[in-house]
């Protein structure tokens, strides 16, 4: 069993055993849906078929029904094509890196983030597609074979890259994502009541048995798909900024794009994440997974990333100057003292400096002060990607073809109208899948839960049926004993109590522990126990359950048979093995 | 009573299940699987399964992946039609190699990932469709739950498996005549 230090802080507050875990995660999947939800679910439907109205119309029409002229070619559609890819990379980040890392904190939260993630590529994706304007042949990106003889696409354009890049990045993540399901749709597949939910779930779950075999292979298969999503997640990205870097528009033509437009990534995902989570905790009831520590931990990943974001915004302009050439310090002057200074400056107060405030522990352990910058940082890191490409674009090397950027109607619609989708496959999500990932938490429940690590859970986790239960079965092997026990009722010996007690070694008031961390074992049964000279564990660990127990069930009485002994003779082991670990 | 007897013996906790199987298979006793809702880490060689070869496999896969992107690559960017940039040389594979790497990179992980996690739903017998296998619809909440074959232990009669079951701490036990 994977051991972790006590002073780390509890990832799952509260005195939850494995069942209760299923319980809190299958509720709101199972019960009705609130009316918010609905409220909610209607406002997102209604905001996203505005944006597939919005989307239709631009592809009947064309593309000049957005705010593009000919000098700024690239402005909203690509602006939000990189905002959301760059959402996207928070949920892979979460789950495979800090897998690799071994981040326990990541299981309260990386499910929702991987739906998250997917979710976001798919709005991405959709930019670049219906920035094609004949959506209709977007199967030529494909080196398909063609009755134009020897027509390629080009290899050698990051446009290209980015195909390759996108799809493999969301598919990727799918199957990472869903192996990752399989396991807890089944958890639900064996709750389900309706026949409908059970066909459904059985469906989804792929007939999972949770045989060792296979929790064998899921381990291997978590553990492969993380190393290869890690350099693919910061490959994405990276390819993503190429589409910049690898032109010869000043402000875009800089190496330091790729790790700058990662840093980015991760920061503005995080915020997203935060967005979501501190929401979704409250309304799934679930503050005992996703706690104040979890979304400190979120707030320090987002100050370092706006940290090394920060620098590169500075190193940036420094290398303008530093470089000499003319048009790459215009394009930055004019970035922060132009007609767009409003979209620098916003961009520099809210991935700069907001992040910056998370060094106060008071602060980036408030839910309400992370709920506002995460938004800030939102809105931030669009600003900064308009800025990027609005901005650079709008004046270029011909002063006479300067321009500026009016969104249309459909420009804005289209954005927000993503931003409704989103939401709508997120409900979704939050509706009918596990939003924790159940077997990683019951996984770590042992070692980092807080009843665990108080000592006051009950290990085995016994409750007051199963002890009965435990019984009942045990009974038949032992039934020697127990008539023996039943038998010896009239004539309880102090004697054989004594040699009893001293074959089990001596021991002392300072020896003492707490035996009432034992199943069923209380606080009378515990000075019971203290008198006749029981103090430790070590004394329980050594009884001989197939001895004769009679003296120490019958002084016990009814409280403690020998079933119980039994138990907490096991249970006293374990405690003992764990401590000398 | 023939040897088709299997036993389900029920924990309600992963380490005691390790401890009893561990118990068990000390005093010879074969433990045909293991039922969890999560995976109990070190039970894989108390039962005697194998390490899993799915990583073999998708580097194997990757490496496929890999050398088909630098195929069609070449033959796409160098042999069908070599693309003339600014009258650089274009001709080789070599010179053009880097502005390859992403797209062989992208390939590499496109097919480790997609061709290891088919073999890993086929290995699994999880396809949609198959129905689920589990004792016990509790195996995936909070119930651990061993299986034991009188086929695949011969030398133990019924009642000394029951006996030895009943030791482990087990909280149900489950027994059942198969075909």
């Amino acid at each position: 069993m994977h051991k972790e230090a006590t002073i780390r802080e509890p990832l799952v507050l509260g005195h939850k055993t494995f069942h209760q875990v299923t319980e809190d995660v299958c509720k709101p999947i199972e019960g009705k849906a609130p009316k918010t939800w609905y409220v909610l679910f209607a406002i997102a439907a209604i905001i996203g078929l505005y944006g597939v109205g919005c989307i239709l119309y631009l592809l009947g029409t064309g593309i000049g029904t957005w705010g593009l002229n000919k000098t700024i070619n690239w402005a909203w559609d690509i602006t939000n094509f990189v905002w959301w890819v760059g959402i996207g990379h928070a949920g892979t980040l979460i789950s495979a890196v800090l897998l690799l890392f071994r981040q326990k904190w990541r299981m309260a939260i990386n499910r929702s983030a991987e739906a998250m993630t997917i979710f976001a590529v798919f709005m991405a994706g959709l930019f670049p597609l219906i920035h094609m304007g004949r959506i209709w042949v977007a199967y030529w990106v494909m080196p398909l074979p063609n009755q134009f003889g020897s027509l390629w696409p080009n290899f050698n354009s990051p446009l290209l890259w980015d195909v390759f890049a996108i799809s493999t990045y969301l598919s990727v993540s799918l199957v990472f994502w869903y192996i990752g399901l399989i396991p807890d749709f089944a958890t639900i597949r064996d709750r389900a009541k309706k026949p409908v939910a059970k066909k459904m779930y059985t469906m989804l779950s792929f007939g999972w048995s949770g045989r060792a075999k296979q929790w064998s292979r899921f381990e291997m298969i978590s553990l492969i798909l993380a190393g290869l999503a890690t350099p693919l997640v910061f490959s994405v990205h990276s390819i993503v900024s190429f589409d910049f870097a690898t032109s010869v528009i000043p402000g875009w033509h800089t190496t330091i794009f790729p790790p700058y437009f990662v840093a980015g990534a991760v920061f503005s995902g995080f915020a997203m994440v935060q967005t979501l989570m501190l929401v979704m905790r409250k309304a799934y009831r679930l503050e005992a997974y996703i706690h104040t520590k979890h979304i400190e931990y979120m707030n320090i990943v987002i100050m370092a990333t706006g940290s090394i974001v920060g620098v590169a915004y500075l190193t940036e302009l420094f290398v303008s100057w530093y470089s000499g050439v003319e048009y790459e310090a215009y394009a930055f002057i004019n970035r922060a003292t132009g007609p767009y200074w409003w979209a620098y400056w916003a961009m520099m107060t809210c991935n700069v400096v907001s992040p910056q405030l998370m060094w106060f522990k008071k602060l980036r352990t408030s839910l309400t002060f992370t709920f506002l910058i995460a938004i800030v940082v939102n809105i931030g890191m669009w600003f900064e990607r308009f800025v990027i490409i609005g901005t650079t674009l709008h004046r270029d090397y011909l002063p006479s073809s300067w321009s500026m950027f009016y969104p249309t109607h459909i420009d804005i619609g289209i954005f927000v109208g993503t931003i409704g989708l989103f939401f709508v496959f997120f409900l979704l999500f939050t509706r009918y899948f596990p939003v924790l990932s159940l077997n990683e938490i019951k996984s770590i429940l042992k070692s980092s839960g807080q009843s665990y690590k108080d000592g006051d859970a009950k290990t085995p986790a016994f409750s007051i049926e199963e002890q009965h239960l435990a019984e009942v079965k045990l009974s038949p092997s032992s039934s020697a004993s127990t008539k023996a026990s039943t038998q010896e009722v009239s004539s309880p010996s102090g004697a054989d109590l004594e040699a009893l007690v001293k074959g089990l070694g001596a021991a002392d008031e300072s020896q003492k522990d707490d035996l009432k961390e034992l199943a069923g074992l209380g606080p009378a049964i515990e000075n019971k126990l203290n008198e006749i000279g029981i103090y430790s564990f070590a004394q329980l660990a050594k009884l001989d359950t197939t001895a004769d127990l009679s003296p120490l069930t019958t002084y016990l009485g009814s409280a403690g048979n020998q079933a119980k002994l039994e138990a907490w003779k096991i249970e006293a082991e374990e405690k003992l093995k764990n401590d000398n670990n | 009573m023939g040897s088709n007897v299997v036993f389900y013996a029920m924990y309600n906790d992963d380490d005691v299940l390790k401890d009893g199987a561990k118990k068990l298979v000390a005093k010879g006793v074969k433990v045909s699987e293991v039922f969890s809702p999560f995976p109990v880490h070190g039970i894989d060689p108390i039962i005697g399964i194998k390490e899993t070869r799915l990583g073999i496999m998708s580097f194997l896969y990757g490496l496929t992946g890999l050398a088909l992107a630098l195929l069609g690559m070449w033959y796409i960017m160098i042999s069908d039609w070599p693309m003339n940039i600014g009258g650089k040389p274009s001709f080789s594979f070599l010179e053009n190699m880097l502005a390859f790497v992403p797209i062989g990179f992208e390939m590499t992980v496109l097919f480790a990932a997609h061709a290891m996690c088919i073999t890993y739903f086929l290995a699994n017998k999880t396809i949609p469709g198959m129905p689920a296998e589990n004792p016990d619809p509790r195996t995936t909440d909070d119930r651990f739950v061993m299986e034991l074959r009188l086929s695949e232990n011969q030398k133990f009669s019924e009642k000394e498996l029951e006996a030895m079951l009943m030791e482990t701490g087990i909280v149900e036990l489950d027994q059942k005549n198969i075909k």
